[in-house]
């Protein structure tokens, strides 16, 4: 059943406030460069990309209605200059080898439980396996020195949700009011909106099935 | 370190970044030969050690102060955003294990002239007076060789000097002045804070804050962007960069910004001469008679470890073994909620708001120490983060959880966690792109820890409830201030420094930072480390003048 999930904030996009007050020239070059970012594999290997597209997929399915958030592309970025958080929790290497070593992992799993590679597998069946390695229960060798379990907590939900909630896209979606300097707010009470902040015209849904009715 | 920095120093040929300047100028420096032996040198120039090149200045000595990290313009270089804002933080390689291994990285350290006050949540909170007594008081740690008293009046005068905006009474501990500028207005979170200590019975209060609510000197009234996690852009924020630096730099003191000191000379009648230091990819020397680690809990005692010696093969300071030991951090847990209302609490400083109550009120409590909590307003990727680490949650669930944004709310403690000799910094075998060995960081929540904690969560829960707020959850793992390390003692066997944070072993060699802390406490630690470097400036100046230096 396709499904869709409808942002509360329909009307809204951060980027319209781009050139106004809220934003000082040090953001808009940082935002300028995030939204330029170059959507092929410079740190990762053509295929550690495709198991870490479709991975990304699963942990963040992307919205209809907007164009989607290059994830694998900001986070191949942030590892090629390493602008990472710097340390490392034992027994997990530091974040390039994890990752490297993690996406090689999940395909070798992959192949060893359906015969397939990762990123052609069905989405279901690519959650079963993400699911499996929250849950601690994929144990190849390939994981070692860390374990599933570890990479999927540590690196799969802490560095892709942080790619797609760096993205002014994901601001719109969830009516963040996003950059604000120097102009910053002024309207700070319960249910108080600034001009410059986002309508929520809906709460929060998903449509079953949109195009059925 | 990010490649986006100009990763040249700024403090270079006689001047220095003037930080309030929006064309990018520069105010005048001294400089200093290296041959030259200043009478201090201090390594980091955060809330230790910006404060205290201000004072040591101020007071006539000859001071030059290194950071390893750069010297921002915050008027020039900061972004409103949470992952080019990266470049503030210590994020070279560490390591860390032990069964509560710490987060580090943005959660508690900075790496930038200024240390992590550019970043810090500009919360200013005194000690509870017993707290400075609390094995002989209250039972468990270990005192402090200060006075109460001696560090409420220097808490009055560091509040001053950062003109703390905060309430007319503070309804917790004994009487302090009125703060040097009004509250800030209470934001939406903020106000669900107060609201739910009032159905508890719990008095609440506007935090004091270190960001302005009324024009200061170049200083203008914060606008309420909350991005004060990731460094101020107006410059409202009353950090050492922005108060401690200018004021060391018109003293006379000499900052040289991305320097890295990797170790510390020692002569052969046991005193430092000097600091090795790596800068523009050149190691050089400089002499001092006197050297002040002010680098916080991890890259203090990593400081003193990498300058063993054959004299001192244990490293500097270090004969009681204590050197990285005692390691604490705050417990950070946070209870969470939704409300119907739209709070939006991206907007003003995240903690408007707090209750003391737990710090103050002993009875019914089953454990050792306090905590307050605070309000909150995390920015996307810190709220994502929540949703993942304490929920697991992701997929379209994930999604449409974070579409919630603007009407969540949440509180946040900030706890005490107690001492014990086997959460510790050591070396590790592996370097960093300096070649010196790394921090391996170990950390483990002991049962009081684990108490202290399950109450919290128990009163932040309720707390929420009590506003009406639904979808409640608790995140059980976070922590976040560091202390401990080189603790200040009575004694040679039993402590690193003194009084005075001088070290029982090298009598030029002091420590001035959240390492010294016997214990944490459950406040904040950011005042109390700069209350500590007035009063070490005080006392290095009354020991000069009696001779004893």
């Amino acid at each position: 059943m396709h499904r869709a999930l409808i942002s509360p904030y329909t009307n809204y996009d951060v980027l319209e406030k781009r050139d106004s007050l809220s934003w000082n020239d040090a953001t808009r070059r940082a935002i300028a460069k995030r939204l330029s970012i170059p959507r092929v594999p410079r740190f990762f290997s053509e295929r550690q990309w495709q198991t870490l597209d479709a991975v990304c997929r699963r942990i963040l399915p992307q919205a209809d209605d907007r164009p989607p958030i290059p994830i694998a592309a900001l986070l191949d970025a942030t590892l090629l200059i390493d602008d990472t958080q710097g340390f490392r929790t034992d027994p997990l290497p530091y974040d390039q080898d994890a990752w490297r070593l993690g996406l090689k992992a999940l395909d070798i799993e992959a192949q060893a439980i359906y015969g397939a590679a990762f990123h052609v597998l069905p989405p279901s069946t690519q959650d079963g396996l993400l699911s499996r390695a929250q849950g601690g229960d994929l144990h190849h060798p390939a994981w070692q020195p860390m374990t599933a379990q570890l990479f999927f907590e540590k690196r799969i939900l802490v560095d892709i949700p942080a790619m797609y909630y760096s993205h002014p896209t994901s601001w719109s979606e969830i009516g963040f009011g996003g950059p604000a300097s120097p102009r910053g707010y002024v309207r700070m009470e319960l249910n108080r909106r600034d001009p410059w902040e986002a309508i929520e015209t809906s709460a929060p849904r998903i449509q079953e099935d949109p195009y059925a009715r | 370190m990010p490649v986006d920095f100009d990763s040249r120093p700024r403090a270079v040929a006689g001047r220095a970044p003037d930080v309030f300047d929006p064309k990018g100028g520069f105010v005048p420096m001294r400089s200093y030969d290296e041959d030259e032996a200043v009478d201090f040198v201090i390594v980091g120039t955060g809330a230790g050690g910006g404060t205290l090149a201000a004072r040591l200045a101020e007071l006539g000595f000859s001071v030059v102060a290194f950071d390893a990290g750069p010297f921002f313009r915050p008027l020039l270089d900061f972004a409103s955003d949470e992952t080019a804002q990266n470049s503030l933080y210590w994020t070279d390689k560490r390591v860390c294990d032990g069964e509560n291994p710490i987060k580090m990285g943005g959660n508690n350290s900075g790496k930038a002239v200024g240390g992590s006050t550019v970043h810090f949540a500009m919360v200013s909170l005194r000690f509870r007076p017993e707290w400075f007594k609390s094995r002989s008081a209250l039972g468990y740690g270990a005192d402090w060789p200060l006075d109460w008293r001696e560090m409420w009046h220097y808490y009055t005068v560091a509040e001053r000097a950062l003109a703390i905006a905060g309430p007319v009474h503070y309804p917790w501990g004994p009487k302090r002045p009125r703060y040097p500028y009004r509250a800030h207005e209470i934001n939406a979170a903020g106000r669900l804070l107060a609201q739910g200590c009032e159905a508890l019975g719990y008095r609440w209060a506007e935090t004091p804050l270190a960001t302005v609510s009324a024009p200061r000197g170049k200083s203008p009234p914060c606008v309420y962007r909350g991005f004060c996690r990731f460094g101020c852009s107006t410059n409202a924020k009353q950090s050492a960069l922005t108060v401690w630096i200018p004021r060391a730099l018109k003293a006379g003191a000499e900052i040289r910004d991305l320097a890295m000191v990797g170790r510390i000379e020692v002569d052969d009648q046991g005193l430092a001469r000097g600091v090795h230091y790596v800068r523009e990819g050149k190691w050089r020397f400089q002499r001092a008679r006197h050297v002040v680690i002010s680098a916080y809990a991890i890259e203090t005692p990593r400081l003193l470890l990498n300058s063993a010696t054959d004299r001192f093969p244990q490293g500097l300071a270090n004969s009681s073994g204590l050197v990285g030991r005692n390691l604490m951090t705050q417990s950070n847990q946070a209870a969470w909620g939704r409300m119907e209302d739209q709070v939006r609490w991206y907007k003003g400083p995240p903690s408007l708001t707090i209750t003391e109550h737990w710090n103050y009120e002993d009875r019914g409590k089953d454990f050792f120490g306090g905590y307050c909590w605070m309000g909150q307003g995390p920015m996307p990727i810190e709220w994502v983060s929540v949703q993942t680490g304490a929920r697991g949650l992701w997929g379209e669930r994930l999604r449409t959880e974070m579409m919630d944004y603007n009407h969540q709310i949440g509180v946040k403690m900030v706890g005490e966690m107690l001492p014990d000799e086997a959460n510790r910094v050591t070396l590790d075998s592996d370097t960093d792109q300096y070649g010196l060995p790394i921090p391996r960081i170990t950390y483990r929540w002991g049962d009081n820890d684990k108490r202290l904690i399950k109450h919290a969560l128990d009163q932040m829960m309720m707390s929420l409830d009590s506003v009406g707020a639904t979808k409640l959850f608790r995140q059980e793992d976070d922590t976040n201030h560091l202390a401990g390390t080189a603790r200040m003692g009575f004694t040679p066997e039993t402590s690193v420094v003194d009084a005075d944070c001088r070290s029982w072993d090298i009598p030029n060699l002091w420590i001035c930072d959240g390492s010294v802390f016997p214990t944490t406490g459950g406040v904040n630690p950011a005042l109390t480390i700069q209350a500590i470097a007035l009063r070490t400036a005080d006392r290095i100046k009354a020991l000069a003048i009696r001779g004893e230096l």
